[in-house]
């Protein structure tokens, strides 16, 4: 009944329809957008560490989170071998995930639900490790929504350093309460 | 948490009076708005993004009725529950109602300036449920039985030694801490617990869209994707002016919304919302709640593009001298003052009248809201509907009527100036005008602007 008396006085009330402005032209950034990415990234607190292999990945974990045990890495090991600490989300210390593109005018990394491995992974650890491929990087938000498909999973979310508040006092806090820090590693 | 002022410079007394208070609100404000401005000026193009934001707003609101209908056909589709409410009563109902159907009792609620215009706490708390805010800024006005104070930054009025003896009481923390790092680490703890216990969360809405039906949340804390994505059922609430045609417009949008709110290139998470996740509920409430009654008023249905990033309060300088409460409305600052006289015009009416409409909102709004010719506007018109507050009704009888006469105009100044000289406290203490009641005028200068422009203009002939 509401939703009939909503869109009547919608109707009633809107202006004369005002065309859609024709889609935004932006500015593009240049060839290599590695160093904004970074550079945008290390101004929200976050960590860039660049790789050239896949398989120092391990490693740079380790070297990063040296007091950690409970670390669920995804992208060297098959979903079913990190179960039993899936089981317990909130007692993982550090999650290592995919990201499948990077904003270089915000350091935003965009995930799906399939690479967040369960919703609330990349915001119930402590700690979080994204892994990107350098090539994935685009220069701003259009280019970014040019590429994703927003309706191909049931979730996505661009994660953009880790999560913090300057709620008191302005004094910005890193670690509210999602990941109190992340490390992302740039391949390539 | 309700108000107990109903007018501004009543309410902005108290606030006014600890002149070290409010130099210090003020310059927090300052702050986050330099740091608006410097980030602004790294944006190329930012000027065409808010030209972009303002005519997609504008389109919207021109087919609103077909955008809200494609939003809730595409989310239907995706396996949401869609409900409608015609005003905060029926959303708060309707909210209560999905509770009570999975036996939800411990709600944890992110920020949505919705819900706080509905009142929707004090509801579900007189129906046995609880509610926690787990924003760090609402939680600590939660805490204090108050209303947040800024839509963006709800704790700016309070020091950190007032959250740390806060925490102390409540979530046991040391006696006189009051390292931020240290309270807000106390906070993660205590709202992890309600997180992980939550039967249901309750979230905002920043942009519905309707080509897909999926609407997107942000937060730097990260607190309503633990709640949403914890919890059995999420609710989203949001007002109808939150819908947006598409996809590719959230580009625009989020380029805009942090870099105006906090300085920010973007929030920590944008996150983005298109089906229920296995075994849960998801449910979207959409509200009208005045709405479209501020559609059809013409001077005023620009407000309804705004995208609540809080900018024109941290540049204003009553909002930052007087602090949000004084505007006893859930959404203070300029927006608030335009938005709330929609609703009531007898209870809001002083707020049009709470600005110097020195134009500096319109100047930061990412959306181009002419937030002060508004203001402006509903003077006129709460003039007309006789609803302004008596000493201004008077006051600006007469300035009508001598700033349509230059000869009043320049008489009347002269005599001004003569009137302030011998008695100072006249005109900004006197009883007809509340805001001066803590405040002295600077010294009165000789000369009027004009006399000193002909005397210069003299001076140079005769050079
Ligand atoms: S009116 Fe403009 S500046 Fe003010 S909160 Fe809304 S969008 Fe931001």
């Amino acid at each position: 009944m509401s939703r009939q008396q909503i869109l009547d006085a919608i109707r009633k009330n809107k202006p004369e329809l005002v065309a859609a402005p024709v889609p935004f032209q932006y500015l593009s950034m240049g060839e290599d957008l590695a160093p904004a990415f970074v550079a945008a990234l290390e101004k929200v607190g976050g960590v860039v560490v660049i790789l050239k292999e896949r398989s120092d990945i391990a490693a740079t974990v380790q070297e990063h989170y040296q007091e950690m045990t409970r670390i669920a890495d995804f992208v060297n090991h098959p979903r079913n071998s990190n179960q039993a600490l899936l089981h317990d989300a909130a007692s993982i210390e550090v999650a290592v995930l995919e990201g499948q593109l990077g904003v270089a005018e915000n350091g935003a990394i965009w995930m799906q639900e399939s690479d967040c491995i369960s919703r609330a992974l990349p915001f119930i650890t402590q700690h979080l490790v994204l892994v990107l491929d350098k090539k994935k990087l685009v220069a701003s938000m259009h280019g970014a929504y040019a590429q994703i498909d927003t309706t191909k999973e049931g979730f996505g979310v661009f994660i953009a350093g880790p999560s913090k508040t300057a709620d008191i006092e302005q004094s910005l806090v890193i670690g509210a309460h999602g990941a109190k820090s992340l490390l992302v590693l740039l391949i390539g | 948490m309700s108000f107990t002022h109903h007018s501004h410079p009543d309410a902005a007394k108290d606030f006014v009076q600890n002149t070290e208070r409010m130099k210090w609100h003020d310059e927090a404000l300052w702050f986050v708005r330099a740091k608006r401005d410097r980030i602004a000026h790294t944006v190329p193009d930012w000027e065409e993004l808010r030209n972009q934001a303002s005519a997609i707003k504008q389109h919207t609101l021109s087919n609103l009725d077909v955008y809200l209908q494609q939003f809730e056909e595409q989310a239907i589709a995706h396996g949401v529950q869609v409900h409608w409410a015609a005003d905060a009563r029926e959303h708060n109902e309707i909210v209560l109602k999905l509770l009570n159907q999975v036996g939800a009792k411990k709600i944890v609620k992110s920020k949505s300036m919705l819900t706080e215009e509905c009142h929707l706490n004090p509801w579900l708390e007189q129906h046995g449920i609880e509610v926690v805010d787990t924003d760090l800024g609402e939680r600590i006005v939660q805490l204090r039985k108050e209303p947040p104070s800024h839509i963006v930054l709800p704790a700016i009025h309070i020091k950190k030694e007032e959250v740390g003896e806060l925490f102390h009481e409540f979530l046991g923390t040391e006696e006189g801490a009051s390292d931020p790092q240290y309270l807000t680490n106390a906070a993660r703890e205590h709202l992890r617990q309600k997180f992980l216990a939550a039967d249901a969360a309750i979230t905002g809405v920043n942009f519905a869209i309707a080509e897909t039906g999926g609407f997107v949340v942000c937060t730097n804390e990260g607190n309503a994707d633990l709640g949403a994505h914890l919890a059995k059922m999420h609710i989203a609430c949001m007002g109808i002016e939150k819908v947006i045609p598409k996809t590719a417009d959230l580009g625009v949008f989020l380029r805009l919304l942090a870099r105006s709110a906090t300085g920010q290139a973007i929030t920590t998470y944008s996150s983005h919302f298109l089906k229920p996740a296995q075994g849960t509920e998801m449910h979207i409430v959409i509200v009208d709640n005045g709405r479209t009654t501020q559609l059809g008023r013409e001077a005023f249905r620009n407000s309804l593009k705004c995208i609540r990033c809080g900018a024109c309060m941290n540049t204003c300088p009553v909002y930052r001298r007087s602090g949000g409460h004084s505007y006893h409305n859930a959404v203070a600052g300029p927006i608030g003052a335009i938005l709330a006289p929609n609703i009531d015009m007898k209870e809001y009416a002083d707020l049009p009248f709470a600005s110097t409409l020195c134009g500096s909102c319109s100047d930061v709004c990412p959306v181009k809201i002419d937030i002060h010719n508004q203001l402006y506007q509903w003077r006129q018109e709460l003039t007309r509907e006789g609803y302004a507050p008596a000493g201004k009704k008077m006051a600006m009888k007469m300035m009508g009527n001598v700033l349509a006469s230059p000869k009043k105009y320049s008489f009347s100044g002269k005599l001004a100036r003569k009137l302030l000289k011998w008695f100072p406290k006249l005109s900004v203490n006197g009883r007809l005008n509340p805001w001066g009641r803590q405040r002295d005028l600077p010294d009165v200068p000789e000369q009027s602007f004009r006399e000193w422009y002909q005397q210069q203009s003299s001076q140079k002939q005769s050079r």
